[in-house]
């Protein structure tokens, strides 16, 4: 029998707000163990929680951008469990009553993931196993998270990948989180189940808990549904439980099945107030959102003319986003400079961190500048090449490199005598491009290249040393 | 005009004792008496000491107020800045908070004088202050009694003269409870009127701290001192500028006497007391009420399901391994969080943690807590309906007097009836005072409670006062305690 892939996912997103949800410190990631700590976030007894409204804010930034309703009243949970990172053995969360619900994340294809909820909570700190003991850091407990959840909409390791994708844009692209999976900004809990293909009915589904990266996650799912596959196929029954995957082997473990369920005994936080929202404070942030990941893909294939595939690696990258855009504001034509960005700049950024941080020595004027002078075919798309290379590398403007007499550019007279030159003192690649040998004709392009110091339109000098060669015949 | 701390603060202001002197004076005698009233669980005198040098200063250069150089005590459940604050919970032994809470913060920038912690109930669970590790505080009027709780050290304290004044924090009854036995004044405010910050936490929905004194006038300059916004607790409320006024237009006033207040349980001499209180008011002109507040009856119910609840939440925290005790002898973390709670808690403090934890499970959540809650806004709407017709309510605080030692410690639903008149006030956060109105059998004081409506404190206080002048019967300095 076929089955298929039914898949939802929880998605925890640290927010990027300076301070932590319920008290002054800090969030920032990487400082030495409890320094960023205080009597609330180390649950001191007789501390008590305050609501951090950027929280808030950066919650409902990331419903409206996911197409949530926002719950304009609502409050928070106290979830009980007893772990030794959380420090009051409860996680303040949301329960009944989530910030945002029924939402949606389009794929590229048209296809709406839908969101259950997103609900704001508190992250626990970290424990850390060293020198056979276990020490715990608490400087993570108290930043705040969102937990995105979705409907079990998802039917293959591939589209989990671009859900997952598209979240971290839309959350990168809002500015509500850097959602760097490899330091733990952004977390995964894969829900996974079969049913027999063209049935409606759900089937007995298993949890795998906190993935950390995109490809573990499609490996973790195709590992799990090929395991669920062979159960169903003999005639098993798939027992409902939490798993973790393990990176080495590829393989899911089962961590704790249903009768080890906790019950979290949630119950409405006492010493939080019910939080109000002014509608007009959703409009004003509604007002204040970007255009969105897909928006703007669409906008680059649609409107700007750019090609699926390189607008795809431009979108990627809210800060190359922004370059780009500003670029084409400033009245560069898109696809000049959706080329250079493509070629000659990412091929000085190696990593994908490199790319979403985008730090280089070009400003948009300049690029814009550069490319406009390509656009009206004052300088070829060599020379813009060239001259981009050498900004990247040690700055400057673009009148440090390229004069005016460049701009005049080379007249086709100048071309053809040149190319004569070429001829000329390429006697022996010239004899050669005639018996057949078409390649030898690169080395009278270096000579022109030579000359001109790359200036020159070496495909209409092609154009003419093949006239002039074939004149001589 | 009774009262301690204005004659206190006045031979501070004209010199004929200075702070330190007051201390030191105040120390001779807790080291004389505590032993036996065992109202203290620890002192810090070398604070006391510094802290009347810092309040002499401030007297000679003129910035004194009425608190500053007056010694007090907290309960042993408010946080102070590396002091002792264990909530007399073997749990909490050893442990040194490093941070004040709000209501000292306030007290010691007005040059408080803090003598010490006070005695309760382990984590405030209790009528009586026998759940305490520490062993129960003795009632100064009769050192063969309870003190009741869970502020009993607290009362001790106050009526035997070891502190001008003290804080004890009310969560079902636990500042007016003991103040009815020892025959102190003791106020809890509306819920939120002061800041919970570093009150370590019973019932986040119903603690709230308020102070025992000698007089009424004693307790609203406290309260006043206290009160008031903070941004570090959330559920705290803003208040009135200015200072309580403690002046009232006695025939203007109308006075509701809820009947079911009145009811099985509550002693002869106790009802007799509050009846002749109640004809107090009216002989001076007050308008008396018959009202009733049927939902009386649910109060005691929802007062433990809901404070059990959130006690299950909140005491959750104490595993061993941040602070306090941490139990010898584990074989892992499981093992040591298990035989820390096992060891380290009360069996009352565990009885509650059990129950609040079967209310909030699931299946159950329905049947308790939830219908707890909303049972508690019937409590309150019933309120909000008498508060329509009247100002204060006078009511018993106490069924009876104060009990023997021993008596009720092996029965703990005998000791939940002794919440019975104190609790419903709490469930709806409404602020309500407790004072000596009669003496009964035995030379034990008995309490009359006055309850106001939401927010106003003032009104509660000013008609206390209004008794206190009236009747006659005050909350006398216990100078010779029969040791």
């Amino acid at each position: 029998m076929n089955y298929e892939l039914v898949s939802g996912f929880e998605t925890h997103v640290e927010l990027a707000t300076a301070t932590k949800i319920f008290c002054g410190c800090s969030t920032k990631f990487g400082a030495s163990p409890n320094t960023h700590c205080c009597p609330v976030c180390t649950g001191q007894p007789g501390a008590l929680p305050v609501l951090n409204k950027k929280v808030v804010e950066f919650a409902i930034r990331a419903g409206l951008a996911t197409h949530c309703k926002i719950n304009t009243t609502t409050h928070l949970d106290r979830k009980n469990y007893c772990y030794p990172d959380l420090p009051k053995a409860y996680q303040i969360s949301q329960f009944d009553k989530p910030l945002c619900e029924h939402g949606y994340v389009e794929l590229e294809s048209g296809k709406k993931i839908r969101l259950t909820r997103i609900h704001i909570e508190e992250d626990a700190g970290k424990l850390v196993h060293e020198r056979g003991y276990t020490f715990i850091d608490y400087n993570r407990g108290g930043v705040p998270l969102i937990e995105i959840v979705s409907e079990p909409d998802i039917s293959s390791p591939e589209e989990a990948r671009e859900y997952v994708e598209k979240l971290q844009l839309i959350m990168r692209y809002i500015g509500v989180s850097d959602c760097k999976m490899q330091e733990g900004s952004m977390r995964c809990d894969v829900n996974i189940s079969l049913r027999p293909e063209g049935s409606k009915e759900l089937g007995t589904r298993t949890e795998i808990k906190n993935m950390n990266s995109v490809s573990f996650i499609e490996k973790a799912m195709a590992y799990e549904a090929g395991r669920q596959a062979e159960i169903l196929s003999s005639g098993g029954k798939i027992e409902q439980a939490t798993l973790r995957f393990d990176e080495n082997t590829g393989e899911t473990y089962v961590m704790r099945t249903k009768e080890d369920a906790q019950d979290y005994r949630y119950f409405p936080e006492p010493d939080l107030l019910t939080v109000k929202i002014p509608q007009q404070k959703v409009e004003e942030i509604a007002s204040a959102l970007p255009e969105l990941p897909l928006e703007k893909f669409r906008r680059y294939t649609d409107v700007l003319g750019i090609s699926v595939q390189n607008a795809r690696l431009l979108y990627r990258y809210k800060a190359v986003c922004d370059f780009f855009d500003r670029c084409v504001l400033l009245g560069a034509g898109a696809k000049n400079t959706s080329n250079l960005i493509l070629g000659t700049i990412y091929s000085t950024l190696s990593t994908e961190e490199e790319k979403e941080a985008f730090d280089i020595r070009v400003s948009a004027e300049d690029m814009a500048e550069l490319v406009r002078y390509v656009d009206g075919g004052k300088i070829n798309i060599t020379l813009a090449q060239m001259t981009l290379s050498k900004m990247l590398k040690v700055g400057g403007k673009v009148s440090d490199y390229i004069s005016e007499a460049d701009l005049a550019g080379i007249s086709e007279g100048e071309l053809e005598e040149l190319c004569r030159e070429a001829v000329a003192a390429n006697p022996k690649a010239a004899e050669d491009y005639k018996s057949g040998k078409l390649k030898a004709i690169g080395g009278l392009f270096g000579y022109i290249k030579r000359a001109t110091q790359g200036k020159a339109d070496i495909k209409k000098a092609e154009e003419i040393i093949i006239r002039l060669l074939g004149n001589d015949k | 005009m009774s009262g301690i701390i204005k004659k206190l603060s006045s031979m501070l202001q004209r010199g004929e004792v200075s702070a330190s002197e007051l201390a030191a004076s105040y120390i001779t005698r807790i080291e004389k008496l505590n032993p036996v009233l065992n109202a203290y669980v620890s002192t810090t005198f070398e604070e006391a000491l510094k802290c009347a040098g810092e309040a002499d200063k401030m007297i000679r250069a003129g910035m004194a107020t009425a608190l500053t150089g007056i010694p007090m005590a907290l309960k042993d459940n408010i946080c102070s800045d590396g002091h002792l604050t264990t909530c007399c919970s073997g749990i909490l032994s050893g442990f040194r908070p490093y941070y004040d809470s709000a209501v000292w913060e306030k007290l010691s920038a007005q040059g408080a004088v803090l003598l010490g912690k006070t005695n309760m109930d382990e984590f405030a669970m209790g009528s009586a202050s026998e759940t305490s590790c520490y062993g129960a505080p003795k009632n100064p009027v009769d050192v063969t009694r309870v003190t009741g709780g869970s502020s009993g050290g607290s009362a001790a304290a106050v009526k035997a003269g070891i502190a001008a004044y003290a804080l004890g924090s009310d969560t079902g009854g636990s500042i007016r409870q003991p103040a009815s036995f020892c025959g102190t004044v003791g106020f809890k405010p509306t819920y939120g009127t002061v800041s919970r910050y570093g009150l370590i936490a019973y019932a986040s929905s119903l603690d709230q701290i308020g102070p025992l004194a000698l007089s009424v006038e004693d307790a609203a300059i406290v309260y006043d001192a206290i009160r008031g916004k903070d941004g570090r607790d959330q559920t705290s409320l803003t208040t009135p500028d200015g200072a309580t006024s403690l002046e009232t237009d006695i025939k203007n006033l109308r006075v509701g006497v809820p009947e079911e207040f009145f009811g099985e349980g509550v002693s002869d001499e106790v009802k007799s007391a509050i009846e002749e209180s109640v004809r107090v008011f009216e002989r001076a002109g007050a308008k008396i009420k018959r009202v009733k507040i049927p939902a009386f009856k649910v109060a005691l119910p929802v007062y433990y399901i809901i404070s059990c609840a959130e006690a299950s939440s909140n005491l959750g925290r104490y595993d061993g391994i941040r602070y306090g005790y941490r139990a010898e002898n584990f074989s892992d973390i499981d093992d040591m969080i298990t035989k820390t709670r096992t060891y380290g808690f009360g069996t009352e403090v565990k009885r509650r943690i059990m129950l609040g934890t079967y209310v909030l499970s699931s299946g159950y959540f329905d049947a308790y807590y939830k219908k707890a809650c909303l049972l508690r806004g019937q409590i309150i709407s019933e309120f909000d309906g008498v508060f329509r017709e009247c100002d204060v309510l006078l009511t018993p605080t106490a069924p009876t007097t104060a009990f023997s030692l021993g008596a009720k410690s092996a029965n703990s639903t005998q000791t939940y009836l002794a919440d019975i008149c104190t609790v419903p006030a709490s469930i709806a956060g409404l602020p309500a005072v407790s004072l000596p109105c009669a003496v009964g059998a035995g030379g034990l004081p008995i309490g009359l409670q006055i309850i106001s409506g939401r927010l106003r404190d003032g009104t509660a206080l000013a008609a206390a006062a209004f008794f206190e002048r009236e009747a006659g019967v005050t909350a006398e300095l216990c100078a010779e305690v029969k040791l």
